[in-house]
């Protein structure tokens, strides 16, 4: 045995650990890299152009003055109708999936399939929202936008409400339903309330997810210069605005996009960080 | 039961109950079921949709190059090939920097960073991807093309195969500018599932390892990732599933020509970004029939590649399932 | 009016191992023949999937008589309990057959309500299992389940409910608290309150000590003593010095089959079977 063959290949594998971990690193340092420069372009392009104006005003004409207050307003209604259609849908598929479907052989595809629209592209849904609503109603609406974002929403919903009704323990399934309460009481007035901040979570970061959706919007509720209150009508909606106004050559409507993707980004960010504040706080009490 | 008569709240609020009982079954199993139906009816009305393109084109649609609406003559080749190559690029970035990151995560990160660096790797994925879009259009785009693409063309020209792919004029934008911030869009996707999949791998195994004097990176390449290959494989089939169907970001950067370019400096166009350009542009039933067509296209390739991915993290997780 | 459906007359103690019951000891047949029987369990046999988990027990279970199920684990002793109230139909592949008859009812019939037959049958777990909201609804879920209740009518029976179970002077300040944030043992005695307060006639604890410490431990005990009065009980334990502080009739069970029944004192002082002797003296596998 030689000792000195052995320390070289020892220095050898050293090496390459070492070499293996400063890349890694590298590597987190990449990623992190960009999500800095991303934040530091929105507020730097858009903080400027953040005022008062833009809350409050509607859409300008190119050259005029305005802000974004129809777009806000939109994407608002939009979001939370969007919301109310997909979370108690979500919620209630997600149930059954979790609680009711022990003996069911479809329990698993339905499973399966929600695990690929979670991840499908959304304006595949954008296109089939268009096919089954905008088409037959003949115009662009408000509806067809809440119900694309309902259908992006859903799977996100469905999803963690399966996985918080099962960290739900099952002897506490047992302990009511030992008292006499029926399954549909079990359910609502047990399992949902001891799973209430998971729901809550997923319910919130459908929200972030569908509150940055542009592709599905495109199709759907398109787009609205004035201020729309209808939901049968197009209707305005800040990732639109955004977009349109970004590819605008005008310097003062792509303000406005920067300062509205500002907005957008804190708030779903801001939406994120709280749901992860809601889903920890009841895991630190133990 | 003799108070429960008494009280007169005895068989008739049961029946209630049974009847409640069987509502609240059945409704959550129409809900769980419709999602089952929304995939259906996704497919059937994109089938529906693209079936007077289909038709008039057949399968020469999948090859053909051209796309010219004057002329109404359509082909999905330029768009599935942008589609696979802005794919390919943002996987050969994303992959080993998700990987980096994951091993960062779970094998060097001392553990008061382990949840900062998570959350801010899963805020990459919490951005809107019109965001994205933006800043590469406007920020990313122009340094790329003053800084990158020079060099790229001083570096490769001449070199076979490499040149022509890697040189051309610096516009900033096109299939290359797509990639890469595709891959940033997918980083965070792959790294939470190559991370939870590392985590999942038994500390005694791993220590086992280390006690026969196996460095930190023989114990990822011998004992975390053959133990966890399906997993891994997985993540990346999803990360690559997500960069195939993203819309925004590329529209904004890919440059919207329907042309096939040798070279990864110029523009091209995916799938989902013809979409979102020309859809409601388009006019007369074999443009809009075309789109669609495209679309499900679109629907099938990520529908493949998720199912592949779901199937291999679900395998795992079973296997998980029978350890503990 | 409760029937007495002992239709075997078979009073104390038998040996069921043989498929054959018989009368051992006329000492205890005698007092037993006092007592009514409130649950006969005849033929029972309980399938997990293809796993046969319990084989022909027949036993009968007296009214106001805490009876206790022993045996080393995996014997069936819980699953046995879990036949009572039928909570098992909770999980897909799991089935009994046989009999079980309370108050001469065959409950394991297709017609039988589960929910009653539940709010008849009370059951305390072995882990505290109180539910994520106040001490005082814990109590008052159950109890609105069936019955309609007047606010202060409400408040008496949750007070009775936790007077009952040796709780209230600990948390009639902080009813509105949390349940889940009591310790363990009261966590526990919280369950028996809210089991109570739906007032079954039979109460089944599934090993309702096991995950407590010793001074809860012993409230618990004692607390079982005082139930006695005004309900049937079944105790699933592991630890047989409680059996035999608490029971008055055990069961010992072993692989699946009940191998001797009998008044907990012969039980204990004087086994017929040479697998329970083995078992309360130690010398078990």
């Amino acid at each position: 045995m030689s000792v000195v063959m052995d320390t070289a290949r020892f220095q050898r594998r050293k090496y390459l650990n070492i070499m293996v971990l400063c890349l890694s690193v590298l590597m987190t340092m990449f990623g992190l890299f960009w999500l800095v420069w991303l934040l530091w372009t929105l507020f730097s392009q858009g903080l400027p152009y953040v005022n008062s104006t833009l809350f409050f005003k509607a859409t300008p004409p190119p050259g005029g003055t305005g802000g974004l207050a129809n777009g806000i307003v939109g994407s608002l209604v939009l979001t939370v109708t969007g919301v109310l259609i997909g979370a108690p849908t979500g919620v209630l598929a997600g149930t059954y999936l979790s609680e009711f479907s022990r003996k069911s052989k479809i329990a698993p595809v339905i499973r399966f399939v929600n695990d690929i629209l979670l991840s499908a592209p959304s304006i595949i849904i954008g296109v089939f929202v268009y096919e089954i609503v905008v088409v037959p109603m003949g115009h662009f609406s408000g509806w067809a936008g809440a119900l694309a974002l309902a259908m992006i929403a859903l799977p996100v919903i469905v999803r963690t409400t399966e996985d918080m009704l099962r960290l739900v323990p099952d002897n506490m399934r047992e302990a009511a339903a030992a008292l006499g309460a029926p399954r549909w009481k079990v359910t609502t007035a047990i399992i949902y309330r001891a799973a209430r901040s998971g729901i809550l979570t997923g319910v919130l970061l459908a929200v972030a997810r569908i509150s940055g959706e542009t592709a599905p919007l495109l199709f759907t509720a398109l787009n609205n210069q004035f201020w729309s209150s209808s939901l049968n009508q197009p209707m305005a909606n800040l990732p639109v605005v955004i977009f349109q106004f970004a590819m605008s050559p005008y310097d003062d409507w792509q303000h406005l996009a920067w300062a509205g993707a500002l907005l957008i980004t804190l708030a779903v960010l801001g939406l994120n960080i709280v749901a992860r504040i809601i889903l920890k706080t009841p895991k630190m009490r133990k | 039961m003799k108070q429960r008569q008494q009280t007169g709240a005895g068989p008739e609020q049961m029946d209630r109950g049974k009847v409640l009982d069987v509502l609240f079954v059945q409704g959550t199993r129409f809900f769980a079921w419709m999602v089952l139906l929304i995939i259906l009816a996704v497919l059937f009305a994109l089938g529906k949709g693209a079936l007077p393109a289909l038709e008039k084109f057949g399968p020469g649609f999948l090859t053909s190059s051209s796309w010219n609406p004057v002329t109404e003559d359509f082909g999905a080749l330029v768009s599935i090939y942008g589609t696979l190559v802005t794919s390919i690029i943002a996987m050969l970035i994303g992959v080993p920097v998700s990987f980096g990151i994951a091993l960062f995560i779970t094998e060097l990160c001392p553990v008061w960073l382990k949840r900062p660096v998570g959350i801010a790797i899963e805020l990459l994925a919490a951005i809107p991807s019109i965001i994205y879009g933006m800043w590469g259009l406007f920020i990313f785009a122009p340094l790329f093309a003053d800084h990158v693409e020079p060099w790229l063309n001083s570096r490769f020209a001449g070199v076979p195969l490499l040149g022509s792919l890697l040189t051309g004029p610096p516009m900033g934008i096109g299939m290359a500018t797509a990639g890469i911030i595709l891959a940033i869009m997918i980083i965070p996707f792959m790294t939470a599932v190559m991370r939870d999949m590392f985590e999942v791998v038994p500390d005694v195994l791993k220590e086992s390892a280390y006690g026969i004097g196996a460095t930190t990176w023989e114990v990822v390449r011998r004992v975390v990732l053959p133990y966890t290959r399906a997993g891994v494989i997985g993540g990346i089939m999803l990360g690559l599933g997500r960069a195939m169907g993203e819309t925004m970001a590329v529209t904004f950067v890919i440059g919207n020509t329907n042309r096939i370019h040798a070279s990864l400096l110029m523009p091209g166009n995916t799938i989902s970004s013809s979409l979102a350009n020309e859809f409601t542009e388009a006019v007369g039933e074999i443009y809009t029939s075309s789109l669609i067509a495209l679309g499900l296209i679109l629907f099938f390739i990520t529908f493949i590649v998720l199912a592949l991915s779901r199937l291999l993290l679900h395998h795992l997780s079973r296997q998980e399932g029978l350890r503990t | 009016m409760l029937l007495n459906v002992n239709t075997d007359g078979a009073g104390g103690r038998c040996s069921v191992a043989g498929g054959d019951v018989i009368a051992e000891d006329k000492r205890i047949a005698s007092r037993a023949e006092d007592e009514q029987v409130k649950m006969s369990i005849r033929d029972l046999n309980f399938h997990y999937g293809r796993f046969h988990a319990l084989h022909d027990i027949s036993m009968d279970i007296r009214l106001n008589r805490v009876t206790a199920f022993i045996g080393p684990s995996g014997c069936g002793k819980s699953t046995l309990i879990r036949c009572f109230n039928r909570i098992y139909e909770l999980y897909p592949g799991q089935r009994a057959t046989g009999r079980i008859l309370l108050d001469g009812r065959n409950i394991l019939d297709n017609r039988e309500n589960l929910n009653l037959l539940r709010a008849t049958v009370g059951m305390v777990f072995q882990k505290p299992t109180p539910f994520p909201m106040s001490i005082y609804d814990n109590i008052a879920f159950g109890i609105s389940l069936y019955e309609r209740l007047s606010r202060a009518e409400m408040n008496e029976r949750v007070e009775w409910a936790l007077q009952k179970a040796a709780i209230w002077d600990e948390v009639k300040d902080i009813l509105q608290q949390s349940g889940t944030a009591l310790s363990g043992g009261q966590q526990q005695r919280l369950c028996i309150a809210r089991a109570i307060a739906i007032k079954p006639e039979v109460l089944l604890m599934d090993e309702p000590a096991s995950a407590l410490d010793p001074l809860s431990t012993l409230k618990v005990e004692d607390l079982v003593e005082e139930l006695k009065s005004d309900y049937t009980i079944v105790v699933v334990t592991h630890n047989m010095q409680q059996a035999a502080r608490i029971s008055d009739y055990t069961a010992f069970m072993y692989l699946g089959e009940l191998i001797e029944f009998g008044d907990t004192a012969s039980l204990f002082t004087n086994p017929l079977k040479q697998q329970t002797e083995d078992y309360i003296t130690g010398r078990f596998g």
